[in-house]
């Protein structure tokens, strides 16, 4: 049964690898530039094909283990259980750093607070501080958003933010980060974080440690929460990937990765 | 010939017929088999009982009693809302709308019913929760007040047309002879017809009750996420069906917080089997009682 | 007025207060949503695939893919559901079956829709290797179907009258040709109420296909059951949570929840609406 089913599938999955066909799939913080580069994509290749998902670095990155995607997106790199995976299905992951990205941290446009320290951000973020005076802002209720923690997002956060410290219970899980802008948008005791390309003009971005998130300070390095952006294939890419993966690094790829509020590679 | 024809045909639909017992036992494998190794690391009390769920700190933490106890308060909220309304407006279908009405208001409740959950989603992170947030000044629209309202306006439908059908089955005699001794219609209606569908109306209320815990995309997107054991209707919340459906996306297949997502669909689906298999109790034993066989 | 009529006045009116408040939510959904998305919705929006970081264009490809997976799964569940009330109401098997089957059922419609997700997920995406792709999303939600379309059909089947059957019978007809014949057409109407009720109710569902087929950006058509397609409840929650550009997306967002309001309420009013025709035939 499960014979006939395996071959009924490889036969539809060959048909579609005739046509130029590649499934994207993985982080939502990568998935506007994977959307954009992907229809500019198509539009200067016509007969190229690629279908975009999000669902998460991780869901990508198992997805190109079993192989169901092509190119996995992911905001952090691939965890030492990952690659053993692989290594047993004897994949062999290759890395593409397509963009750089710097996590800000993002209050409502109202609140007085223009500057914050890592320390007091984990404070805000780890320990029962309640009130925005106790950081020199308005006297308000802290509402602390974060990502939910199984995120690539998160995990960078955690890591050059919290020093791996729990989150407080009571902070509020959102699984996007258009989910925690929106938010923050409308709250204005709230404090979230989101990918530098989320920042609109319905948020108000804090600088960390005395340095404002901006394409200039996380190009140069010196925004101190900032992170390489990846695309997975397996081994080195070829036909569509390739020629995707190819253009993303282009100029007129990096273009694009700009256009969505990252940070290209020059 | 045609005798072999016909048992075969016979034999083959009693083998389709089983499909939905075969789904049925498939779901509840699947969701042991994928939870199962969870139980290895965490022990059954600590996993139903611990107040901290850290799936992925080091060392993790998988407590779900936040989130069990977030379900189960969002659907209390629905509750109070769905019972009153629902149950109300059965009683009116069936004690004060003419044909008429019914023939409009029936497919009004129906019509309702069919909203898809991720309309009433998008319609309570646009609409309803900033609508709350400035009413009562809340530091956050998102909260298991939102969650509330929303699954009490979906469970209303469900509330509504199966404490319908359990009024229907109220034989007329009942009313007669209440009438008959003096008491008027609402007399009537509280004192003989609503207890005599009681049960019938408690299966409804159950029901509904199923529908809300198990929803999910409404109470992904306006919950809030915090997983925290909810002191006040204020509170963002992280019922088990959000945390499942936000998080199976980013948990790495095959890990220990995949296997307690799963464990949290079992325990959620063993709920939500608790409370059909009492409404089918509830209402063969109603039904029994009212002398009718079906 | 007697006191009595004074308390009986008053819970009529609370009764009456209940009935409206459900015409208050049906028509305040209706209404905050199609007064903030018809202005968006125009010929260009249903035929285009979305443009510019899903920010302009339209949502073709996601009614397309919402078409194949309600299509697929009604493919799926209605053959099934047909056989069970078959089996149900035509072969009157034993008691204790019978009981079986309806409690599995029931059970079954009361599954939460995530955990079907996390079934076809299991199963179908990873177990069959379907992968996220049409098939995969319509086999879960043609699971979900089925109870819908049993119950359907069983009504519908229950309702046609005995005597037509043991005229049949005793004409010489076989039990199968008795079934094909005569039951199953006087029972047509009836179980087409539940097919069109059960695509209601398929097409707008989101938790079972976000793992098992929902994409979400494609550009074209899909060529095969192994493609991921864009669907419409899935697409209105990314665009609430995914995507660089909130105002615009928000405002698709609405566009796409009216489009799928319309497109489910018109289905199930529909299915009332044959419904009450084929009650009106029946009395008359």
């Amino acid at each position: 049964m499960k014979k006939i089913l395996m071959s009924i599938v490889a036969l539809g999955l060959a048909m579609p690898a005739f046509a130029g066909k590649a499934v994207m799939e993985g982080s939502t913080t990568v998935l506007p530039i994977a959307q954009k580069a992907a229809e500019v994509f198509m539009n200067n290749n016509p007969g190229e094909e690629i279908s975009v998902r999000g669902g998460g670095s991780g869901v990508g990155i198992a997805s190109i283990i079993d192989g169901t995607c092509d190119i996995a997106d992911a905001s952090r790199a691939i965890k030492p259980a990952e690659l053993e995976k692989a290594a047993k299905k004897g994949r062999n992951l290759k890395a593409h750093v397509i963009a750089m990205d710097g996590i800000s941290h993002i209050v409502h446009p109202s609140n007085t607070v223009t500057n914050l320290t890592r320390e007091q951000i984990k404070k805000m973020y780890t320990s029962r501080a309640s009130n925005w005076k106790e950081f020199g802002g308005p006297d308000l209720r802290i509402v602390v958003i974060s990502r939910d923690s199984a995120s690539g997002t998160f995990e960078a956060f955690s890591d050059m933010v919290l020093d791996r410290k729990r989150v407080r219970p009571d902070a509020i899980m959102q699984a996007s980060n258009q989910a925690i802008a929106s938010i923050v948008a409308r709250t204005p005791g709230a404090i979230g974080y989101v990918g530098l390309g989320y920042l609109t003009p319905a948020v108000k971005a804090i600088g960390v440690d005395g340095i404002i998130p901006t394409k200039e300070s996380v190009l140069r390095n010196k925004y101190p929460i900032t992170r390489p952006l990846f695309m997975y294939t397996n081994g080195k890419p070829e036909g569509t990937v390739k020629k995707f993966i190819d253009f993303l690094k282009s100029p007129e790829g990096q273009k694009i990765v700009n256009e969505e509020g990252f940070v290209g590679l020059k | 010939m045609n005798k072999r024809k016909e048992r075969l045909i016979k034999y083959l639909f009693t083998a389709l017929a089983f499909s939905s017992l075969v789904f049925l036992i498939g779901i509840v494998l699947v969701l042991f088999k994928e939870a199962l190794p969870i139980f290895g690391k965490v022990s059954l009390k600590a996993f139903l009982l611990g107040e901290s769920w850290y799936p992925t700190s080091e060392p993790p933490e998988f407590g779900i009693l936040p989130l069990i106890l977030a379900s189960l308060w969002v659907t209390l909220g629905a509750l109070v809302i769905c019972v009153p309304i629902g149950v109300g407006s059965a009683l009116y279908l069936h004690e004060l709308a003419g044909p008429r009405q019914r023939a409009i208001l029936k497919p009004v409740i129906e019509i309702l019913a069919s909203v898809p959950s991720i309309v009433y989603g998008f319609f309570g992170m646009v609409i309803l929760s900033p609508f709350l947030q400035d009413t009562f000044e809340l530091p956050i629209g998102l909260c298991a007040l939102t969650t509330s309202i929303i699954l009490g306006v979906m469970a209303t439908p469900t509330v509504a047309s199966i404490a319908e059908d359990a009024l229907s089955y109220v034989p007329r005699s009942f009313r007669e002879a209440s009438f008959a001794v003096g008491a008027d219609r609402w007399q009537t209606l509280t004192k003989v017809i609503i207890p005599a569908a009681g049960s019938g109306i408690s299966t409804a209320i159950i029901l509904g009750m199923s529908r809300a815990i198990g929803e999910t995309m409404t109470v992904l997107m306006v919950a809030g996420g915090a997983a925290v054991i909810p002191h006040s209707v204020f509170d963002p919340v992280r019922p088990m069906t959000a945390a499942i459906a936000a998080e199976m996306g980013e948990a790495p297949v095959g890990s220990d917080h995949y296997n307690a997502l799963f464990a949290i669909a079992l325990i959620l689906f063993l709920i939500t089997f608790v409370f059909n298999i009492a409404a089918e109790f509830i209402s063969r034993r109603f039904r029994l009682k009212l002398g009718l066989s079906r | 007025m007697k006191r009595r009529d004074i308390i009986q006045k008053i819970g009529f009116s609370a009764l009456f207060a209940c009935m409206a408040a459900n015409i208050f939510f049906l028509g305040g959904i209706i209404f905050f949503i199609a007064a903030r998305g018809l202005s968006s919705i125009n010929w260009a929006f249903l035929t285009q695939a979305p443009r510019d970081s899903m920010t302009a264009g339209g949502v073709a490809p996601a009614i397309v893919g919402t078409f194949y997976l309600t299509m697929g799964a009604i493919i799926f569940a209605l053959p099934l559901g047909v056989a069970c009330a078959i089996y149900l109401t035509e072969y009157s098997p034993k008691g204790w079956i019978v009981n079986l089957l309806r409690i599995s059922i029931n059970n079954l419609a009361g599954v939460p829709s995530v955990v079907f997700g996390l079934f076809g997920l299991t199963v179908f995406v990873k177990y069959f290797g379907f992968g996220v792709s049409i098939l995969s999303g319509s086999l879960t939600l043609g699971i979900l179907a089925l109870p819908l379309i049993i119950s359907a059909s069983q009504e519908a089947m229950t309702a046609v009258p005995q005597s037509i059957r043991e005229a049949s019978l005793a004409l010489g007809a076989t039990q199968w040709e008795t079934i094909r014949r005569v039951v199953l057409p006087a029972a047509l109407p009836g179980i087409l109420t539940g097919v069109i009720l059960s695509v209601g109710r398929v097409a707008g569902e989101t938790a079972p296909i976000l793992f098992t087929a929902a994409a979400f950006y494609v550009k074209g058509y899909p060529h095969s059951p192994f493609s991921e397609v864009m669907a419409l409840p899935y697409h209105i929650y990314a665009l609430m949570t995914e995507g660089t550009h909130p105002v615009e997306q928000t405002r698709i967002a609405y566009a796409s929840s009216l489009l799928l309001l319309g497109l489910v309420l018109s289905v199930s009013m529909l299915a009332i609406y044959i419904r009450a025709r084929q009650r009106k035939t029946y009395n008359a």
